[in-house]
């Protein structure tokens, strides 16, 4: 059993290539706040403020972090359909950071978006295998009949009936919604997927199926996945390497192991103790932190944690940390680390 | 005081017994609650787990008496608090213990209170409904409830409204309103699912205290298996409206027994182990609608299930000490072949 388990590790780490396919490089995005009889701009939110990371081809990144830290405007950054206010996306050797009309609809074949709500995200008067075959028809000119083997067989990898075609979203359950998400994520056979909190809406028994299937589906199309969610222990399931993010800025990236063996950042130590363990008779130290998330549209100045840290120092107050590497692939941005 | 209509120190505080409770689809009554008996000890946690549909929330809000009017319906069994039946109890009867002595807390703390009337209105409320008190003592009880439950700044807290308040301070606020006339039974109804981890650790430590200092019983309805091993003394898994297994928290963790449970648990990721799977159950609730007549209702997701599964209903019996648990496998093999003659 355990050396199967290595050998998996080991293909993993082979697949996950040198090669990076996202780059991400002090990407902000902020949003107006607009007010008075003008419409002026009167204060910006600042959703995500100066976020670099990158990954490599083959790799899942997980991105953590609490309601409102930016985890999902940095996806949706990512794939353009937010406009970044400042920064660099690099991917696949290209910068696309101000890619517009039809070659941003060229490159958008290459990255998919699976969403959270199974409920929303699937237009309900159409039929699913016309939501499967939308994404396949847009960009190229194929008759239905054509389409038919293909989605089928999209139905199939995601395991799905074959009269699911035939179906409509609401005739699914919601682990199946997913499914259907899934499968229109694919159909184009994209090189990188974000998944913004693919799960969360799902019971657990449910939840358990549809992270399987993200990772049987990973090993067979060479997927990339940036993995967005707010439950620690998901992430760490489906990742190789974790960014936490506070309040719009990544506060430290690394592999999962030393993520969660040696947390460096306060804020992520008090994240992991936060957990509820699933074993009574562990009784751990928790960190409870004290007071709630500041409102980003106007941060704590210096590092934007020191309010609610247990460590701060009259520096965290006025200097902000910058992300560094204190041990090889680790990165962190807190000033208690030199 | 209440230990005047409590005879014994261990009575329960709380017990359900063969509660059915239905709902009307198309003019027929299915039972989402269905032959469920339970207790609730003084001081006790009682956690109730299970997927969505199952039946724990309808279970808390027949306990209530909340369930919606000509939709939802007690059809049988007892409802015993506090040595009183509830079952029976008109609107007015029961408009005095609920509230004062069973509060509930529900799972989102944006809708459950009232965007019009500000924090200490909607406190004040209670306060007047259950209690002989003047209009400026409720106000400074209000600001003394709201400073228990962990709110700083009480005095100013108290004329403002919801929408000003962030997740976790209104989930406070409504446990402040919940505890406002000390009751025995507080029903949880996933007070966290709608908070963040850190929230989430701050208010299951604020619900621990109070029931600690408060002396009170708390029902906790969730789907967290771990909320459930930090918070509850006991824990109820129910399945299709059903207690699949009733026992200690310890020896559900440590020894679950009905494969339902055994398979939530291999469900969700932990945190020091490593798995490349993680194990699922294939298939979904089935609706009230379609649920199977009889056998086992968990049988069609079942990985141990057997032939008599699809016939026999199994009874919930105890197993070891204290662990309960309804499953054809730990049914002895004289009453399997009674059932088989």
């Amino acid at each position: 059993m355990s050396t199967e388990h290595n050998n998996t590790a080991v293909l993993k780490k082979d697949k996950s290539s040198n090669e990076v396919l996202l780059e991400v490089k002090n990407l902000k995005t902020y949003y107006p706040i607009k007010g008075g009889i003008l419409r002026r701009t009167v204060a910006v939110v600042k959703a995500v403020d100066d976020v670099s990371f990158e990954i490599k081809k083959g790799e899942t990144l997980g991105l953590v972090g609490e309601s409102g830290c930016g985890k999902s405007t940095a996806g949706r950054t990512i794939l353009r359909l937010l406009e970044p206010t400042e920064g660099q996306i690099i991917f696949d050797g290209q910068d696309i950071t101000n890619v517009r009309g039809t070659s941003l609809r060229k490159i958008r074949q290459d990255f998919q978006m699976v969403f959270q709500d199974p409920y929303a995200s699937l237009n309900p008067t159409m039929m699913v295998g016309h939501l499967v075959s939308e994404p396949i028809r847009n960009y190229n000119s194929k008759s239905e009949k054509e389409l038919k083997p293909e989605v089928m067989d999209l139905l199939a990898k995601v395991g799905l009936p074959e009269d699911a075609y035939y179906k409509y979203p609401h005739e699914f359950s919601g682990g199946q919604r997913q499914r259907i998400g899934i499968a229109r994520a694919l159909a184009l056979r994209p090189k990188l997927i974000i998944a913004d909190e693919p799960v969360s809406a799902l019971d657990v028994s449910v939840q358990s199926q549809v992270l399987n299937l993200l990772k049987e589906l990973q090993d067979e199309f060479d997927l990339t996945f940036l993995f967005i969610a707010h439950d620690l222990s998901v992430v760490k399931h489906m990742s190789d390497r974790i960014g936490v993010m506070y309040l719009g800025g990544l506060v430290e990236v690394a592999e999962k192991d030393s993520l969660y063996a040696e947390p460096l950042h306060p804020y992520t130590q008090a994240l992991i103790s936060a957990i509820p363990e699933p074993d009574p008779r562990k009784k751990k130290e928790r960190i409870i932190l004290e007071g709630d998330v500041p409102s980003p549209i106007d941060p704590p100045k210096g590092c934007t944690f020191h309010p609610r840290c247990a460590h701060a120092m009259p520096e965290c107050q006025s200097v902000k940390p910058q992300l560094k590497e204190v041990k090889p692939g680790h990165r962190v941005a807190c000033h208690l680390y030199k | 005081m209440s230990a005047n209509t409590r005879q014994h120190k261990d009575a329960p505080l709380l017990e359900v017994k063969n509660l059915e409770t239905a709902f009307s689809i198309d003019g027929t009554y299915y039972n989402a609650v269905d032959n469920v008996s339970f207790r609730v000890k003084p001081r006790q946690i009682v956690g109730i787990v299970g997927e969505s549909g199952c039946g724990k929330s309808v279970m808390s809000l027949s306990v209530m008496k909340l369930l919606p009017k000509g939709i939802g319906k007690i059809r049988n069994g007892e409802i015993i608090f506090d040595g009183v039946h509830l079952e029976n109890m008109t609107d007015s009867e029961i408009n005095k213990i609920r509230g004062k002595d069973i509060a509930m807390i529900f799972q989102e703390p944006m809708t459950s209170l009232n965007p019009v009337f500000s924090i200490g209105f909607q406190l004040q409320e209670v306060l007047f409904n259950h209690m002989k008190i003047s209009k400026k003592e409720a106000r400074l009880k209000s600001i003394a409830l709201l400073k228990s439950v962990g709110i700083s700044r009480p005095e100013k807290i108290v004329d403002e409204y919801p929408h000003q308040l962030s997740g976790g301070m209104r989930q406070r606020v409504m446990i402040a309103i919940a505890i406002a006339c000390q009751p025995k039974l507080l029903i949880a109804d996933e007070p966290t699912t709608a908070l963040d981890v850190t929230v989430q650790a701050q208010i299951l430590e604020l619900l621990k205290e109070i029931q600690e200092v408060n002396d009170m019983s708390v029902i906790l309805i969730t789907h967290d298996l771990g909320v459930v091993a930090e918070m509850c003394d006991e824990v109820i898994v129910m399945y299709a409206g059903k207690i699949a297994e009733r026992t200690d928290v310890d020896s559900l963790f440590h020894n679950p027994k009905h494969p339902y449970t055994q398979l939530l648990m291999g469900a969700i990721p932990k945190m020091d182990e490593e798995v490349e799977k993680l194990s699922t159950i294939k298939g979904i609730v089935p609706s009230l609608k379609n649920m199977p007549k009889t056998g086992c209702k968990f049988a069609a997701r079942c990985p141990k299930a057997m032939q008599e599964c699809l016939t026999v209903t199994p009874q919930l019996a105890e197993n070891e000490e204290g662990h309960e648990v309804a499953c054809l496998l730990y049914e002895t093999s004289q009453q399997k072949q009674e059932v088989n003659a």
